[in-house]
């Protein structure tokens, strides 16, 4: 599908040498990252039958230092981002500039030497973690791999880092079931800081855990983020979450990011007609606001994203959507009376103090089509 | 009268690791037409105190009394209670995957649930379904009756649970992390769908969840559990804006963007206790930032406190204790001071060896 969004010349391989010093460029740069995965059907001559495109010309930029929060719902590209940013997963095409130097089509060789400076944690503190290899060489395995520290040094290092993160130094050999969820996610912490790394991508690393220890994990993040200078990309569909630890926002919708701004703004005056439903509809706890406040009611499902709408892909579902909306995608731009760090991929951006109505969505045809295909591939083999 | 009264209620489960003692004298009333909501986290009982009053868990070791529109739930035999369930008192689950057939067709398990209870003809009862499917804005009913359950969306099979759940109109909908898998906005969907069904019915929900915002949204009086007790019921307003005991304010001060929280988040230190091991008095206490040592030494009892009509906690601080300023903080900060003793002291002296570091350290 054509992207709007100015076009990067694929063909040039070279990093781009920035003019700007290194410490005002930012320290990763997303630029049209396009991630699609083959569907195939056949036993011995797979053919290609379509495609998920999970990602699709996704371009954003993470200064130094802060934290950039990505949301959305299921299925919306998040994870998939969140992979091909750290190169988990390979991209389809686009590039992602790592502290000036394009990662997106190193060898694995070269890619290791940044891969240091780049780390995830994950959702799942009991999956992301080895049964059978105890703590310490769990947290000590970056070290070893990059050839870092050795033997009694090692120890040493690992030992200092369970600290960090608060944990008791002595459980160094104790294994992951032996510690709670909470526990766990900061042995997944501790690791992820283990080579000093610039860059955390942090995938829902605390929708897995209890309210209570939840914050902790927080707590920690924000206080280590601090500590060693750390730039996250943090992921979450806790909105609560993402508002509270973020510094920008970027909202993502069936593969493409359709609002980003700087939290307050973003949540004080969101101007996509989905990041708008998408707030209304996150639960505060708080009686007064969530009572109070007008919930916008979106319609239907997300479309499959192996068949997405044409045009803007949240035509199918917007109470605002007119004709232009199935035609032509809106470019991902500063909107009249936004700063100029708030972009909006809109036709008809929601107006500073407009309410939106729980409608059906505006454009009947398109709607009905979209009911009558959902129960697709894509549908029933996601959950 | 309630329409439903629990007293007492302890469920225990006997295990090679010892008794499992998921709760532990429990007592709440659910109003007819109203909404209450059960809060806790992992492991506090929430969901096996609802499962013990419908006979679901095998195995388990019951006693205490729950009153249903005057007959005893827990003295009724298995060939009662079934007529009970679906009919009278019906249940929706988390995961709606696992908890419909997938085997057979959705309208087919609706129908089942409704000829099980009523003389209905198969033709009539599949006519239901689609009806059914159509007040739970399923697009297309006609089709979807046909459907199996890895056909349709999240959103939509629990749509489907709420249809079958409903089928029967029952008194009571107990609703077990009704949207915990689901994205905001079908939780959205979801949740306004069955406050809809809940007037038009006029039946009564109890909605158990580890979600405040979930609670603050839809429940009129909110249980807070904790290590299979109690800890604090209220009217929803008097739960978020001046709780008593320092679970409920701790709660409050962990989450971002709830009523009591500032910039930083106070997370409560350490982790939810072991049900086999539960701590001595007030199960709350290792946590406590206002533990004193009576509340090592005696469990205090689920008692009025001010603040409200039926507004009870179980905690020994005072009952004028509540709110969650920084001012009601300090308040009971000052009275705990002095009833700092030695039980205390040897307490978190013992903690701070065994488990240093952990999850206590921080906080």
């Amino acid at each position: 599908m054509a992207d709007t969004t100015a076009p990067v010349n694929p063909a040039s391989d070279e990093p781009p040498l920035a003019a700007a010093p290194a410490e005002d460029r930012p320290l990763l740069q997303v630029q049209n990252v396009v991630k699609h995965f083959p569907i195939k059907r056949g036993i011995f001559f797979k053919r290609q039958i379509g495609s998920v495109q999970a990602v699709e010309g996704v371009s954003l930029e993470v200064r130094r230092g802060e934290t950039l929060g990505l949301v959305g719902e299921t299925g919306c590209g998040k994870s998939t981002l969140a992979r091909c940013i750290t190169r988990l997963h390979p991209l389809t095409s686009g590039r992602v500039i790592f502290d000036g130097v394009d990662i997106s089509r190193l060898s694995a060789r070269k890619l290791r030497t940044h891969r240091r400076r780049m780390q995830m944690i994950f959702q799942d503190p009991f999956g992301s973690l080895n049964p059978r290899r105890r703590v310490g060489s769990i947290i000590g395995d970056p070290l070893a791999i990059h050839g870092v520290a050795d033997g009694g040094e090692r120890k040493r290092r690992v030992q200092e880092l369970m600290e960090v993160v608060g944990l008791n130094p002595e459980h160094y050999n104790r294994f992951p079931s032996e510690f709670s969820g909470g526990q766990r996610q900061r042995i997944g912490v501790a690791r992820a800081l283990a080579l000093r790394p610039s860059l955390i991508v942090c995938d829902e690393p605390v929708s897995a855990l209890d309210v209570s220890v939840q914050a902790q994990i927080i707590n920690l993040l924000e206080d280590l983020q601090g500590e060693f200078n750390l730039t996250y990309v943090f992921i979450a569909h806790d909105l609560a979450v993402v508002e509270h630890v973020s510094d920008r926002v970027a909202v993502m919708y069936l593969g493409k990011i359709v609002e980003m701004a700087e939290t307050a703004e973003l949540f004080g005056s969101p101007r996509h007609p989905y990041t708008a439903a998408l707030l209304s509809a996150s639960m505060v706890a708080d009686p007064e606001k969530a009572r109070s406040s007008h919930r916008v009611v979106l319609y239907g499902d997300v479309p499959s994203p192996i068949n997405p709408p044409s045009g803007c892909r949240f035509h199918t579902r917007c109470p605002k959507a007119q004709s232009i909306c199935s035609v032509e995608e809106p470019p991902l731009r500063v909107q009249a009376g936004d700063s100029a760090g708030h972009v909006t991929a809109c036709h008809f951006p929601v107006a500073p103090g407009e309410q939106l109505v729980s409608a059906a969505p505006a454009i009947s045809a398109a709607a009905t089509a979209f009911a009558a295909d959902s129960p697709d591939i894509g549908e029933g083999g996601r959950s | 009268m309630s329409l439903l009264s629990v007293r007492d209620l302890t469920v225990s489960f006997p295990t090679s690791d010892g008794v499992v003692r998921a709760v532990r004298g429990l007592s709440f009333d659910v109003e007819a037409g109203q909404t209450l909501g059960i809060v806790g986290e992992t492991g506090s009982g929430k969901s096996v105190s609802a499962l013990s009053l419908l006979g679901l868990n095998p195995g388990a070791d019951i006693s205490g009394s729950a009153v249903f529109e005057g007959t005893e739930l827990l003295a009724l035999r298995q060939d009662q209670l079934r007529r009970v369930r679906g009919a009278e008192i019906a249940m929706i689950f988390q995961d709606p995957l696992s908890s419909l057939h997938p085997y057979y067709r959705v309208g087919w398990q609706i129908c089942e649930a409704i000829r099980t209870h009523r003389r209905t003809s198969r033709g009539e009862a599949m006519r239901q379904a689609v009806e059914l499917l159509r007040m739970v804005s399923i697009p297309q009913p006609e089709r979807r009756v046909y459907a199996f359950p890895h056909e349709l969306s999240g959103g939509m099979r629990q749509r489907a649970m709420i249809a079958m759940a409903l089928a029967l109109r029952p008194k009571l909908l107990i609703a077990d992390e009704p949207t915990t898998a689901l994205d905001a906005t079908v939780q959205a969907q979801l949740m306004e769908l069955l406050g809809g069904m809940q007037r038009e019915l006029g039946m009564a929900m109890i909605v158990i969840t580890h979600d405040l915002g979930l609670v603050a949204t839809v429940a009129d009086s909110v249980l807070v559990m904790y290590a299979g007790r109690g800890a604090e019921r209220a009217d929803y307003r008097t739960i978020f804006r001046s709780p008593h005991h320092p679970y409920t304010r701790g709660l409050l001060a962990s989450i971002p963007g709830a009523a009591g929280s500032g910039g930083r988040l106070v997370p409560i230190v350490g982790q939810p206790p072991s049900l086999i091991r539960i701590p001595s008095g007030c199960a709350f206490h290792p946590r406590c930032p206002f533990a004193m040592d009576v509340c090592v030494r005696d469990q205090p009892p689920f008692v009025p406190v001010s603040g409200g009509e039926g507004h009870l906690s179980a905690c020994w601080l005072p009952p004028d204790a509540v709110g969650v300023e920084a001012a009601a903080d300090a308040a009971r900060q000052r009275y705990v001071e002095g009833r700092r003793g030695p039980a205390i002291a040897r307490f978190r002296a013992a903690i701070s060896g065994v488990r240093a570091g952990g999850g206590g350290a921080h906080g």
